[in-house]
């Protein structure tokens, strides 16, 4: 329980279906997929996936040079969605610079093409004669978050939450909370990830990167799905500014959804395998007192198309809110982004309750029979939205569950 | 490398370092001033020289004096010529 309100003011996302939430809405809405073919992957020993969902629209020459040089793409796509998210939500240089905003955005590591290309450099003879002076900005694990907030001008907090999927739901649920005690009253909250081969790799040594369908990409990955084979790697931005409600009606700000409730858990039973049990505590978590299974109108599942992971989620999600409850997955449409996900498809989920639109899961045509114990959607429903639950789940065993509410 | 080469090389390597136009760079240009540079970029301008000219210049004292595009032509320049007589 927050002990003041936390409402979202602003909303900036960099997906695979370009800049902006606008786009990355029509193209959910439209039943389009963000997964391409990267013929790099072809050329990498032992790398049997060969798709995932790269970030478009970007320019990283809105960015100038002086904020630019410590930035890898992550922290690009983070800079560009802040920047979005602040405009949206109508701050002014004042509000960024006056240390009542706080920014929270974290990443998977720091950025991996640096290090290759740091290592492959020094690794040519021991040397770091050749080494750029901001390439630590690049790599150390609060790139993301420092980066955006030189480049805003922000005086407040600073935090990188950093657990894999996870991510981006801890740190817009930490970013709530400390609006919540009053540390800040606004936050600039989510995560970012760039693609590198080591992602894909890591879940396609581990038999849970897909690998069936790279040469039709759009039908990867398939949350739920009989056929699904595994996670699509992704990558991208999600950012939202979080503010407490009474700054944002003081302010008399457009206020698009309101956080009810944050929870996160660990699951020591696993490092790579989730448990529908720790997931079930997580979610219950996150309803705390405030709001009952029944009033939850949607479940916006983690679901990565794996096995284990899907039924997992959907034995823990028909446990609490058994099988009417609509659930769906986004993965299908915007791959796994990562630290990104999580805003992402938050970001997502606030405009179904703006708008009264469930979106489905993209490439489930047959539903696993160990996944059929929820209610899943299988086109845009338009129905009333008032509160919905979102997961995520991370490699390590860290579980997230955000609450958000349709502010009337 | 003839001198003008020398100064073209280092003109086209530092516009390209520091996104600098080409057309706005004469000798009396100021690097802190009218190009922006800051300490890092000094940094990394002694590494992009050294690449492109396949010198060691980190350790020089010389270099801490330098305030103009004139004074590292000067100063490349010197050092290019001393690294061929030796």
């Amino acid at each position: 329980m927050l002990l003041k309100r936390v409402v979202i003011t602003g909303i900036g996302v960099v997906s695979p279906f370009g800049r902006g939430i606008e786009n990355m809405m029509n193209s959910l809405l439209a039943g389009k997929s963000g997964v391409v073919q990267v013929p790099g992957l072809s050329e990498i020993t032992g790398m049997r996936t060969r798709v995932a969902a790269l970030a478009t629209g970007v320019d990283p020459m809105e960015i100038p040079r002086k904020f630019r040089r410590s930035m890898s793409s992550m922290s690009i796509f983070a800079t560009l969605a802040s920047l979005d998210a602040a405009a949206m939500a109508g701050l002014t240089e004042a509000h960024l610079s006056n240390g009542r905003l706080g920014v929270s955005i974290g990443s998977t590591i720091g950025s991996p093409q640096t290090m290759q290309d740091f290592f492959r450099d020094f690794g040519i003879d021991n040397s770091l004669e050749r080494m750029k002076s901001t390439l630590f900005f690049h790599i150390m694990n609060h790139s993301c978050a420092s980066n955006v907030a030189q480049m805003l001008g922000v005086t407040g907090r600073i935090l990188a939450p950093s657990a894999a999927c996870s991510t981006s739901c801890h740190a817009v649920g930490y970013a709530a909370e400390m609006i919540g005690m009053g540390k800040q009253d606004f936050m600039l909250c989510g995560g970012a990830d760039e693609f590198h081969p080591l992602t894909s790799g890591t879940f396609d040594i581990m038999n849970a990167a897909s690998t069936a369908f790279n040469d039709s990409p759009t039908s990867t990955p398939r949350p739920f799905d009989l056929d699904r084979d595994g996670i699509v790697c992704g990558e991208g931005s999600g950012v939202l500014l979080l503010e407490s409600l009474e700054s944002a009606i003081g302010r008399n700000a457009t206020i698009l959804a309101e956080i009810l409730g944050f929870a996160t858990n660990s699951d020591p039973g696993s490092i790579a395998n989730p448990n529908s049990s720790c997931i079930a505590n997580c979610m219950r978590l996150a309803l705390d007192a405030e709001v009952k299974p029944e009033q939850i109108d949607y479940v916006n599942a983690h679901a990565t198309a794996t096995e284990q992971g899907d039924i997992a989620e959907c034995e823990a999600i028909s446990s609490i809110f058994g099988n009417t409850t609509p659930v769906s997955s986004l993965k299908g449409h915007l791959g796994h982004a990562m630290a990104a996900s999580g805003t992402l498809e938050l970001a997502a989920c606030i405009e179904m309750l703006r708008h009264g639109l469930l979106i489905p899961t993209l490439n489930l045509e047959h539903v696993d029979p160990l996944c059929a114990n929820v209610q899943h959607l299988h086109g845009v429903t338009k129905r009333p939205v008032t509160t919905v639950i979102k997961n995520n789940f991370a490699l390590g065993g860290v579980n997230s569950s955000i609450i958000l509410r349709r502010y009337t | 490398m003839t001198d003008q080469e020398i100064i073209e090389q280092i003109n086209s390597s530092l516009a390209e370092e520091f996104e600098y136009a080409l057309g706005d760079m004469t000798p009396d240009t100021t690097l802190f001033e009218e190009m922006g540079l800051d300490s890092l970029d000094v940094v990394d301008l002694v590494i992009v020289l050294e690449s492109a000219f396949g010198m060691k210049i980190r350790e020089e004292e010389a270099i801490r004096k330098i305030r103009t595009l004139g004074d590292i032509h000067t100063f490349v320049i010197d050092k290019k010529r001393q690294m061929e007589s030796a």
